[in-house]
């Protein structure tokens, strides 16, 4: 997908420019409440229109002030699923589901309400009043109801905020799902660095009603770090695990990690805080943690008392934070090999 | 024994039709206007607002005057419907005009404030799925200001039961073409020894207000149930 937007909009005191023109699959807009991520949002929909500029999807134009173009929302074919998922309250799961889906030409269905019925387990639900929904039914409803319009984009204003946590890492993984399997572009709105990093792979960053900059979700993980008391969490993708005694086995690129938890995916993301991670000189003989990495130092990087040593473990980077004294002693530099000592119970499964 | 006279039913008759022909004639307009009153940024908005509600202020005679002006041989529109023949004074067209400009207000108040609490975000959602305004209207606003809908029809059937003032005065009170209850009851307490007839019409008049909530209720909460 290609997006071109350069827009601006004056709502009240506040004023909201965008100027920017990617090309991605899954992007994100990153930012704190009312900095205008919503506000774009309603633009590129159509819900809201800018003052001026213009607004090109692919091939489409759908705004453009000076030509004095301006699809309507039901035109632009851009699929919104909301915070509070906005479920027609006098229908049922059924009808909903197929709101959008009866309203396109036969040309434009891409897919069957089947396979998204049965991608995210609505089947039981399918006759219920969406007022006897739970939060995670009513967001994955939503999600169908929207992917059944056939949009040519998806905007996800948090669609994940106003569950608990433990819901949205259930939902989580029908998103990551459904995006890769039918191939939707996705622009994904949130002030979740987490969420950010598990469902986007490029970043606009917006504040005070500006696209600040454009980045790689890595790379805006790695930079929000030095902010206090924030913690860089290591992201680890693992494959099926083999059991090892009571604990399990899992492969990591070249190397294997020992971990007390046990997933089911045929991939699984797991969260590692970097200040859980010890190094040491030498390889300890016995210890009581179960994984011993040996690693050579990429990068080092001092904010204040914190240290930000970025290691690499055979095939697979890995952040570790450490204070100034320990680098010192530890005579820390760059190409240096250490060996990194991981407890088993450190790793906590996300997806 | 109390009993009711023939003409007892034609007023009952009468005010039935009255306020149903009324109550049903008048609801797409008031969907309609109180829709314009919500949605929509047209210019002079306060002006209709004030002509809409202006006959729950007036005093129901003087509604009855000004249509009559209107609707009279020389009146505005009275001269023009002339052209087709319709005569609108003494006529149960009348009855039913009196009643459709008195009870109208209550019906887009109803509505409006229906339609004033449904979450935009339902539109919104529905014009990303696909929907033009119109069937974001027909499929979203419309259903979801049902009971809103339903409880201005109420109120204004009511009203039009007991609509005396703005009819006596444009529909006149001929028994069995313009004559209601209200005005069959007028009657009975003008004439010597008709007091016992007049209670008797009271009474249906409870009856019938007491059925209308008692359906009206009952459809509310079936609407609830939903």
């Amino acid at each position: 997908m290609q997006l071109a937007v350069s827009i601006r909009k004056k709502l009240g005191t506040f004023h909201f420019a965008a100027e920017f023109d990617l090309i991605g699959q899954r992007i994100g807009l990153f930012g704190p409440s009312g900095s205008g991520k919503s506000t774009l949002m309603h633009l590129l929909a159509g819900l809201l229109r800018p003052d001026s500029g213009s607004i090109r999807l692919d091939s489409t134009v759908l705004f453009d002030s000076t030509r004095g173009i301006n699809l309507r929302p039901e035109q632009r074919r851009i699929g919104v699923v909301f915070q509070h998922s906005h479920l027609f309250p006098h229908m049922n799961v059924r009808r909903n589901l197929l709101y959008g889906w009866r309203r396109i030409p036969e040309s434009d269905r891409h897919f069957e309400p089947e396979s998204i019925i049965e991608v995210l387990h609505l089947g039981h639900l399918l006759d219920r009043g969406v007022n006897l929904l739970s939060g995670g039914e009513r967001q994955r409803v939503a999600l169908g109801r929207t992917l059944l319009s056939c949009p040519r984009l998806i905007l996800m204003d948090e669609p994940l905020s106003g569950l608990d946590e433990s819901l949205k890492f259930q939902i989580m993984p029908y998103l990551n799902t459904v995006f890769s399997r039918f191939g939707i572009p996705l622009l994904f709105i949130s002030h979740s660095l987490l969420e950010m990093r598990l469902m986007t792979e490029q970043v606009l960053v917006v504040d005070h009603g500006e696209i600040k900059r454009r980045i790689v979700t890595e790379e805006l993980a790695q930079s929000a770090w030095g902010a206090p008391g924030q913690a860089y969490v290591n992201l680890l993708r693992l494959g099926r695990p083999q059991p090892q005694g009571d604990l399990w086995r899992y492969q990591w690129g070249d190397a294997g990690l020992v971990l007390t938890e046990h997933a089911e995916q045929e991939e699984n993301i797991f969260e590692l805080d970097a200040r859980d991670i010890l190094l040491f000189k030498r390889h300890p003989e016995a210890t009581s943690a179960r994984n011993l990495l040996s690693c050579t130092v990429r990068k080092l990087f001092t904010v204040g008392n914190r240290v930000r040593v970025e290691l690499q473990c055979g095939t697979q980077p890995l952040i570790v934070e450490i204070v100034p004294e320990s680098m010192r002693e530890l005579g820390l530099e760059e190409n240096k090999e250490v060996v990194a000592v991981i407890k088993a119970s450190a790793f906590r499964g996300l997806l | 024994m109390l009993e009711l006279q023939p003409s007892d039913f034609d007023a009952i008759r009468l005010s039935l039709k009255v306020a149903t022909s009324a109550t049903l004639l008048s609801t797409p307009l008031g969907i309609g206007v109180a829709y314009l009153l919500v949605h929509t940024r047209i210019p002079g908005k306060s002006i209709i607002e004030g002509i809409v509600n202006l006959p729950l202020v007036l005093p129901p005679v003087v509604v009855g005057y000004l249509l009559l002006v209107l609707f009279g041989r020389r009146g505005l529109i009275g001269s023009w419907l002339m052209e087709y023949n319709i005569q609108v004074i003494f006529t149960l067209t009348g009855a039913i005009i009196a009643s459709s400009v008195v009870g109208f207000p209550l019906l887009v108040r109803s509505i409006r404030l229906g339609m004033e609490s449904i979450d935009p975000s339902y539109r919104r959602a529905a014009r990303t799925l696909g929907a033009s305004a119109w069937g974001a209207f027909f499929t979203v606003t419309l259903p979801l200001s049902g009971k809103a809908v339903f409880a201005g029809m109420t109120l204004m059937f009511a009203r039009s039961l007991g609509e005396f003032g703005a009819t006596i005065i444009l529909a006149g009170n001929i028994p069995g073409v313009t004559q209601t209850i209200p005005l069959a009851i007028y009657e009975y307490t003008s004439t010597p020894g008709g007091d016992r007839m007049a209670m008797m019409l009271c009474l249906v008049s409870i009856l019938l207000s007491f059925i209308v909530l008692l359906i009206s209720g009952a459809a509310s909460r079936s609407l609830d149930r939903k």
